[in-house]
């Protein structure tokens, strides 16, 4: 007797997702070859947000520079900003004065809130629950940007940092309305916390979704909430104390599994901890100048640098060349999130079709640094 | 803390020629051939298991790669490599193997330098598109014009 074939022939097919998909927060493309739901395989295009970043920078003198960098994460301006401003500092050996470094510390501690906020809101977006806290988040980041704003001119394109200091001291009126910023931060994260963090449906969406072990974390050149959701502890403000970190005393938030949850977890923490840094901050903070005089055209001397720093997202870095003119030979930024991008495909395989927007949200990408 | 690194490597390989570069943050001159064994040297025995940042220049005389190497786990670092590359022919080997994070960063060299890695797994370019013409990080490309892309190169 024949056998009569009776199982179903199937095969994979291929999605493209992007670049126009409101999970990728921008324009980010990505080619996902499934099988039935189950992913097997994804690449990430990007790209479309290109625009020479880095070939301007050459053009550009050092001081130009920096309302460019404003415009790599248009969430982070200050982290930007400081980062550019300390590699050029170590390239010509500008020493910051004493206030300088305490008004640069509070200003990229409250843009690591600013930017754990959106970016949680973000990711509970991308799960469907949508605008709820990313508008509670969103309340609490305009009373930080109106702070921006007293300081700089400017609410997100901030260009506040200058080489050896700070454009203009903090105005009047800035500490009584900082302090009642960072006194209403805590209850502000506890009721963020009470929504989300045993929500059932954030349980079942994050919890062992995009596991990311400790080794391949390390392998694949991951830094920031990432990596230390996988457990790693490295925080470049510890390990480096860059600027005057050595002075405040703060923890580095872990997770113990590396899925989404965990990363969330660590950027929840993360914001209890900037609280305390700025606590410290505005207590310590001295009086004095913010900046120190320079000659009005800046030539650096011969030589190379890269200097990084912990960015909300990671480890931001710039790497330098100067050949002693007013310009940089080579000016190269290192984005965090351009590189735990390669990571993105082995944090998916296996996984659902809609889990994929779930771990890039954890990712945390901005395309203006993905693509620069 | 590159110094002890280098005489270490010194020990290590006595037939290579490694150069040590004093400078603001100092560097250690590898050739392209010795890069890969120097490379997973530091990442297997001196516990360098993490490469930062990888960064192509464009000198007037020679293609240069430049590699940042920290320690996660000892948290040491930095160690900074550099790979000099011809102007006629640049090619260095790929890190990929050792390190799979270098996967982007290397695409993105030769996308916009124009620098080829050995044994790149997938070695394309990463910002611009298939079909693009020139590496716009070379010193001697026109900073005036515009190139268009076609529909082919969208699907």
């Amino acid at each position: 007797m024949q056998r009569v074939e009776t199982r179903l022939r199937t095969e994979t097919i291929t999605v493209n997702m992007g670049p126009q998909h409101p999970s990728t927060h921008g324009v980010f493309r990505m080619i996902v070859t499934l099988d039935g739901e189950t992913i097997v395989d994804l690449e990430p295009v990007m790209g479309y947000l290109h625009r020479c970043h880095e070939k301007i920078g050459e053009r550009n003198t050092y001081l130009q520079n920096i309302p460019y960098t404003d415009r790599l994460d248009y969430i982070c301006s200050m982290s930007n900003n400081l980062a550019y401003v300390m590699a050029v500092e170590k390239l010509g050996g500008i020493e910051v004065p004493e206030r300088a470094e305490y008004i640069r510390i509070i200003m990229v501690e409250l843009t690591r809130i600013v930017n754990h906020m959106v970016a949680i809101g973000a990711l509970l977006n991308d799960l469907g629950c949508f605008f709820t806290p990313m508008l509670y988040g969103l309340r609490e980041r305009e009373r930080i940007l109106d702070l921006f704003e007293m300081a700089s001119g400017s609410r997100m394109m901030c260009n506040y940092m200058r080489f050896g200091g700070v454009r203009y001291d903090l105005p009047p009126g800035f500490t009584p309305e900082l302090k009642s910023v960072v006194a209403a931060l805590p209850t502000f994260i506890d009721e963020f916390e009470r929504l989300l963090t045993e929500n059932e449906i954030v349980l079942a969406r994050c919890q062992n979704v995009g596991i990311l072990p400790p080794d391949m974390a390390i392998a694949y050149s991951c830094t920031g909430p990432l990596l230390r959701g996988s457990g790693v502890n490295y925080d470049i403000r510890k390990v480096d104390s860059y600027s005057i970190y050595d002075r405040f005393d703060f923890d580095v938030p872990l997770g113990t599994n590396g899925d989404v949850y965990d990363r969330y977890l660590v950027r929840i923490g993360e914001m209890r901890q900037s609280v305390r840094i700025l606590e410290q901050a505005i207590e310590q903070i001295p009086e004095g100048e913010v900046s120190v005089k320079l000659p009005r055209v800046f030539k650096p001397p011969e030589g190379d640098v890269y200097h990084r720093i912990e960015s909300p997202k990671g480890e931001l870095g710039f790497y330098l060349v100067s050949d002693g003119s007013t310009n940089p030979y080579r000016y190269k930024v290192r984005s965090p999130t351009f590189i735990n991008l390669t990571v993105l495909p082995e944090l998916c395989k296996g996984h659902k079709v809609a889990d994929v927007v779930a771990i890039l949200g954890s990712i945390d990408i901005v395309l203006g640094e993905v693509d620069r | 803390m590159s110094r002890e690194v280098y005489e270490r490597l010194v020990e290590e390989f006595p037939e290579t020629s490694l150069e040590y570069l004093e400078e603001k943050d100092p560097a250690i001159s590898v050739k392209a051939d010795d890069l890969f064994e120097v490379a997973r040297h530091l990442k297997e025995k001196q516990g360098y298991d993490y490469l930062s940042a990888v960064t192509g220049v464009d000198y007037p005389d020679r293609f240069e790669v430049v590699y940042h190497l920290y320690s996660m786990r000892e948290k040491k670092g930095v160690v900074v490599l550099k790979v000099h590359a011809s102007k006629e022919d640049p090619e260095v080997p790929s890190l990929v193997p050792l390190w799979p994070g270098a996967n982007f960063q290397e695409r993105e060299v030769y996308d916009l330098i124009g620098i080829r890695f050995a044994g790149h797994p997938d070695l394309k370019r990463v910002l611009l598109w298939e079909g693009y013409e020139g590496h716009p990080l070379r010193k001697d490309f026109p900073t005036e014009g515009y190139q268009t892309i076609g529909q082919e190169e969208l699907s």
